[in-house]
């Protein structure tokens, strides 16, 4: 049982990892970006490229977070600005994202082809010992990892000046403009961390399981978005606990109901919350008062 | 200080500025009345770059900023402290004031700033850490003055900084305009309240369907039969 545990956890902290992403994007834009799970597909094919260069895993690893950030950046730049500036329709903008998915994971067979191909595990020195419990090293490398990197990211947002400058923009664009705030800056650099975190969980992902395939980012983005609405898209420690929940839920889902029940197990338990918290766990209804 | 010339402004096919002209001089308070959908706030957006002009020319301190980004505008000392307060209602007092000061890099300044906003409305200094958006009308109208003045502003606009407020509130936010203005900042105000804006200007500008109908000293302005009957609303005395 502890091992589900512990499993769940792991793949929980990934998601939580790919959910922040949606979760930060929703924040300052309102956009559910759906083209995230492909960039975080993006990320874990960057992430094998550079491992086939021979830099070795860690800067693999460092290399496909800049480059996937930069994606994201490309993304804004190129499809959702000219939108936001042409002030069209959330609609618009929603399409738009899925059909980058498309275009991202087509991209990725093109150049490295449909099939699974194999990914070096990462940190993988059997089993250790923590607390008196056994635990797998790749595991407790993916628990790190996550943990410190959700960290920094609470820490940006909540106590640095770009940090402000994003709840600002979040809550209102033309104040934040009149501050003079480059509010095309802040989504930009905003998209940069959504995309930056998508390439971490991508290759941790890769690292775990050993493998990498286009459509990868289907199922988890798909899984981290549900993630992010159960703990309340735009609060960011909402995501980390939607994301632990859905991780666990699948894991022990996996164990007492079989493995045919596991991916159906987060929409599950997404549509329960929904139903008596419409605003997810955390998610706060928008303060106004004039 | 600032000159506006033959400024023009659409909303896409509806032309809401058809040539503005008017000018601040330094230590002024210069007020633009007129009725809603005249163009008052319209002006002042286009003023700090948030809507782009589509003719005319706005220059400040002797530059032209028509084309600049609001951002140069804050940082050369030009502030708005918009119409509805638009505070960051989720945000702490603080932390609206210090995105008051986003575009300012020194510290000992910025603490300089607080001081001066904290000791204009103590009120704000009481209530430091709790959310803008929990605030009464009144103190986030002080609020967003307060943030305005974050950047030591040489010209400060204000979009109807009464709108909304009880008479005692109004009176004590005019009072403010004019403890601001006798600390060396220049103001410009949009007000419905005209009589107030009159009392407290040196001058003043009426704006009629995006275009300056009158100008004149604001006493006069004041005794105007014409002004008095549309926007003062006492014909009598």
């Amino acid at each position: 049982m502890i091992e589900q545990l512990l499993n769940g956890l792991a793949l929980g902290m990934v998601y939580a990892l790919i959910a922040v992403g949606y979760s930060l994007v929703f924040g300052v834009l309102r956009l559910v970006n759906f083209s995230h799970g492909s960039v975080y597909a993006f990320g874990a094919h960057m992430a094998l490229f550079f491992v086939g260069l021979q830099f070795g895993v860690i800067p693999a690893i460092v290399f496909s977070i800049i480059l996937t950030g930069i994606l994201d950046i490309l993304i804004d730049k190129f499809s959702l600005a000219p939108l936001r500036k042409k002030k069209s329709k959330g609609i618009a903008a929603l399409i738009t994202t899925i059909g980058i998915a498309y275009i991202i994971q087509n991209l990725l067979m093109i150049f490295f082809g449909s099939q699974t191909k194999p990914f070096p595990a990462i940190f993988d020195y059997g089993y250790v010992t923590v607390l008196g419990i056994s635990i797998k090293s790749t595991q407790l490398f993916i628990l790190v990892v996550s943990l410190i990197l959700l960290a920094i990211l609470t820490y940006v947002v909540k106590f640095t000046k770009i940090g402000l400058s994003m709840r600002a923009v979040e809550q209102n664009q033309k104040a934040a403009s009149l501050m003079g705030i480059n509010v095309n800056s802040v989504i930009r650099f905003t998209f940069f961390l959504g995309g930056a975190s998508a390439a971490i969980a991508g290759s941790l992902i890769s690292g775990y399981y050993q493998v990498v395939y286009p459509n990868m980012g289907f199922l988890a983005g798909l899984k981290a978005f549900s993630a992010a609405v159960l703990g309340g898209i735009g609060v960011l420690y909402g995501s980390i606990v939607g994301g632990l929940v859905v991780g666990v839920s699948e894991s022990y889902a996996a164990a007492l109901l079989g493995g045919s029940y596991r991916d159906a197990v987060a929409f599950i338990i997404l549509i329960i919350v929904l139903l008596f918290k419409p605003t997810g766990l955390f998610g706060k209804k928008d303060i106004t008062k004039v | 200080m600032l000159v506006v010339k033959d400024l023009n402004t659409h909303y896409g096919n509806i032309h809401a500025l058809k040539g503005i002209d008017l000018e601040v001089k330094e230590g002024e308070i210069v007020s633009l009345i007129g009725s809603n959908g005249a163009g008052k706030s319209t002006t002042l957006l286009t003023i700090t770059g948030l809507l782009k002009a589509t003719r005319g020319q706005v220059s400040f301190k002797g530059k032209d900023i028509t084309h600049a980004s609001s951002s140069d505008i804050v940082h050369m000392g030009l502030s708005l402290a918009p119409e509805g307060r638009e505070v960051f209602p989720a945000l702490t007092v603080q932390e609206n004031l210090q995105l008051g000061a986003y575009t300012k890099k020194d510290k000992a300044s910025i603490k300089e700033s607080y001081d001066r906003v904290y000791d204009l409305f103590p009120r704000l200094y009481e209530r430091k850490k709790q959310t803008a958006g929990t605030m009464s009308g009144g103190e986030q109208q002080m609020l967003a003055i307060g943030r305005a003045l974050m950047t030591e502003p040489k010209l400060l606009m204000l979009d109807e900084p009464s709108l909304g407020l009880a008479p005692n509130l109004v009176l004590l936010i005019f009072d403010m305009i004019q403890t601001i203005n006798k600390q060396g900042t220049t103001v410009l105000l949009v007000e419905q309240n005209a009589n107030m804006a009159l009392s407290i200007s040196n001058r003043g500008y009426v704006l009629e369907i995006g275009k300056v109908t009158l100008s004149d000293e604001a006493k006069a302005l004041s005794e105007n039969d014409k002004v008095r009957k549309a926007y003062l609303g006492n014909i009598d005395h």
